[in-house]
């Protein structure tokens, strides 16, 4: 099952090789990763997405992440009022006879056109999980050429 | 000040009286500055000697061990004796030189990455690139070292860094935010863990070397006393209950006693202190204790319900805890039935050796703690020598078994031994050995006799990589594939240096061996040359369940 996990951690160099080196050496495999500064520029937050088959895995990779020095605090998701968003970017074959089509898509799921060119597009949408995973599936029809994900970011509420 | 000077003036403030190293290009400026220095330096004659130095040094002592090395491959010689401490949770500094910051990444002359090498086997590292920083991240490592769950701390320091001018701040604290270990155990844990202890009728205590850091040997006894429990130690836990006291059932696991493995098996209350069940004392996870409900103080929450779910978790100093939960204990268990039952176990299994006249290494060992009184620090090297010594010398009190239990690092007794005998000049300081083990670090010899560092050898010397050989007899057909070595002549070897040896190829002389060297203020190799296909026994294969006991009297 996947997780979502918050960590907030000083804004060194060397920080996502050490929480990186923690999944590898355990071989857990991490599924999505995204990390900015916070308004504290001294402070990073990472959003991780962890694939743990129970319970007893997550709290491991929990603690662990904890232990590190560098980091500040982990906020697990799976049991926590929380947002969720992932954007991406989806280039897809578009020809003038499905233009309304797809417009009706990117309408019900906030996605737009960015940019158009001969016989593809490149469509930005943002979304839940869920959304995204249905987008993907209407788009299929159309042919997709190439999709990028930033991977999920998340706050709680 | 430079970055160098502010490095020594550092190690004063940090009360740092000896510190062992290696030099080389790099650290130019930091050894210049030594030169008149008022720390005492130990040149190793490997790097990796000067790890495990340090290391038994922090062992001996309780304080954290300093170390000091070049860049690239003086570095990376460190690297086995870093992840030696940080598998026992030992606290070390280890200091190395790195190439210019302008040169970093470069494959530049002696280049590694030494923060990327041992970011996994150190408990935190830094790369300094200020010499602004470098005062208060010498404090963070000292701090982070030996706080919460010990472990090394690695700092890399540019050469440019060390001839680089500020001025000197000395942090008053250290403060991180994002480090804030819990040394007092959750109350409402406590009161839980004292209510199960009231309702067991064969409780047990398994006790860790969280004893020894912690400091914790005499709440340990008192708890014990007041429980009228048995006590079994890990390796590391050795000495921190005493191996005579008749609540002692000795070492458990793979080559512990049957009695502590039967005993452990039919518990049903383990309180596990300052131990993280590895799976050297568990053995088949699934089939380990299967009556026990588990009562866990451990400092660090990693270790808590990692291998065996764990009833009640308490996070903190095992001292501490210790402490409020000897106050909290209202009714006291009735476990005299359980302390017969053991009793019996004691009788039905005993720790037994054949004596056919031959040197057996028991016999060896015995003699070293008759003729001690076992009042001698010992250190091991790894193997067959590693595991007589643990079950042969009996521990009165804590640091005073030294030996590499997680990491299981060939090579460590040695230099070990040095970092022992620098901290406790009065001790006698005894490294048991192995004749595979003692070639790994045996260049040693000469920082023992420049330095005149008095330590005693006793070489067991059986012609075999002897644990390995054991593990081939019995799971490999006999097969002994590489196992069989051929050594130097240790007497003479030793002589070479500067230090003395004595040959032992009879019985009768053993005792008198032992003696002699003591009385020899000088180190001594002690080479003895004993039977070499003795096994250690008791003896549980790996993966079977702990009381699956094979082999031997036992």
């Amino acid at each position: 099952m996947k997780h979502t996990i918050s960590v907030l951690v000083e804004n060194k160099f060397g920080v996502l090789a050490r929480i990186a080196g923690l999944f590898s050496a355990r071989g857990y495999n991490i599924a999505s990763l995204a990390v900015s500064e916070t308004l504290d520029p001294d402070i990073s937050y990472m959003t991780i997405v962890v694939e743990a088959e129970d319970e007893k895995i997550l709290e491991q990779i929990k603690k662990q992440l904890n232990k590190l020095i560098d980091v500040i605090t982990v906020t697990d998701f799976t049991k926590k009022e929380h947002t969720e968003r992932e954007l991406i970017l989806v280039k897809v074959n578009y020809s003038s006879k499905d233009k309304v089509k797809l417009e009706s898509i990117f309408n019900k799921y906030l996605g737009k056109i960015i940019q158009h060119k001969g016989d593809s597009a490149i469509i930005e949408a943002v979304g839940e999980q869920a959304q995204i995973k249905q987008l993907l599936q209407e788009l299929s029809q159309f042919g997709i050429k190439e999709l990028i994900r930033t991977g999920r970011v998340a706050m709680a509420h | 000040m430079t970055g160098a000077q502010i490095l020594i003036e550092c190690l004063k403030r940090e009360g740092v009286e000896v510190m062992f190293g290696y030099p080389g290009g790099v650290v130019l400026p930091i050894f210049d500055r030594l030169y008149d220095a008022d720390v005492k330096f130990i040149l190793t004659r490997h790097e990796q000697a000067a790890a495990h130095a340090a290391d038994g040094y922090a062992r001996a002592t309780g304080k954290t061990g300093v170390c000091l090395a070049t860049s690239g491959p003086g570095a990376t010689n460190l690297v086995t004796g870093i992840a030696t401490a940080y598998m026992d949770s030992i606290p070390i500094v280890a200091f190395t030189g790195q190439v210019k910051t302008t040169l970093i990444g470069n494959d530049a002359f002696q280049e590694a990455d030494v923060t990327g090498i041992t970011r996994p086997i150190t408990k935190h590292n830094y790369l300094v690139k200020d010499v602004k920083d470098l005062a208060q991240i010498i404090r963070e490592a000292f701090h982070i070292a030996a706080t919460g769950r010990p472990g090394p701390v690695l700092i890399d320091i540019p050469v440019d860094v060390q001839l680089a001018e500020t001025e000197f701040i000395w942090p008053q604290a250290v403060d991180l935010r994002s480090y804030k270990p819990t040394y007092f155990g959750h109350p409402g844990q406590i009161k839980k863990a004292a209510k199960l202890i009231g309702t067991a009728k064969r409780p047990i205590i398994y006790a860790g070397g969280g004893i020894i850091t912690s400091g914790a040997w005499r709440e340990l006894r008192e708890l014990a006393e007041k429980i009228k429990a048995p006590v079994t130690m890990t390796l590391m836990g050795l000495g921190g209950f005493d191996g005579r006291h008749e609540l002692s059932l000795g070492m458990l696991g793979m080559h512990g006693t049957a009695y502590a493995n039967h005993a452990i098996m039919e518990s049903d209350l383990i309180i596990a202190v300052g131990a993280r069940f590895d799976d050297r004392v568990t053995g088949r996870l699934d089939a380990f204790a299967p009556h026990a409900k588990i009562i866990h103080i451990d400092i660090d929450p990693v270790s808590i319900s990692k291998n065996v779910s764990v009833d009640v978790p308490i996070v903190g100093d095992a001292k501490n805890i210790l402490g409020e939960l000897l106050e909290q204990i209202k009714k006291l268990p009735d476990t005299s039935e359980w302390l017969t039952t053991v009793e019996n176990w004691k009788k039905k299994y005993p720790m037994k050796y054949k004596d056919d006249g031959k040197i057996k290494p028991q016999y060896v060992v015995e003699q070293i703690y008759e003729v001690t009184h076992g009042d001698a620090i010992i250190t091991t090297e790894v193997g067959q020598n590693q595991m007589w010594a643990a079950q042969w010398y009996k521990y009165h009190s804590p640091r005073t078994f030294i030996s590499s239990g997680g990491l299981g690092t060939m090579g460590f007794g040695f230099p070990a031994a040095i970092g022992v005998k620098l901290a406790c000049p009065e001790k006698i300081v005894f490294d048991i050995a192995g004749d595979g083990s003692i070639q790994m670090n045996i260049q040693e010899l000469a920082t023992c006799t420049c330095n005149k560092i008095n330590v005693k050898v006793a070489i067991l010397n059986n012609g075999y990589l002897g644990m390995v050989r054991q593990w081939q007899e019995l799971f490999y057909k006999r097969r002994y594939s590489q196992v069989c070595i051929t050594s130097p002549d240790f007497v003479k070897l030793a002589e070479s240096y500067g230090a003395a040896g004595i040959l032992v190829t009879d019985k009768k002389d053993v005792r008198h061996a032992v003696e002699k060297a003591l009385a020899i203020d000088n180190t001594v190799f002690i080479d003895f040359h004993i039977e070499p296909e003795e096994n250690v026994y008791p003896m549980v294969p790996a993966g079977e369940a702990i009381n699956k006991i094979i082999g031997g009297l036992a």
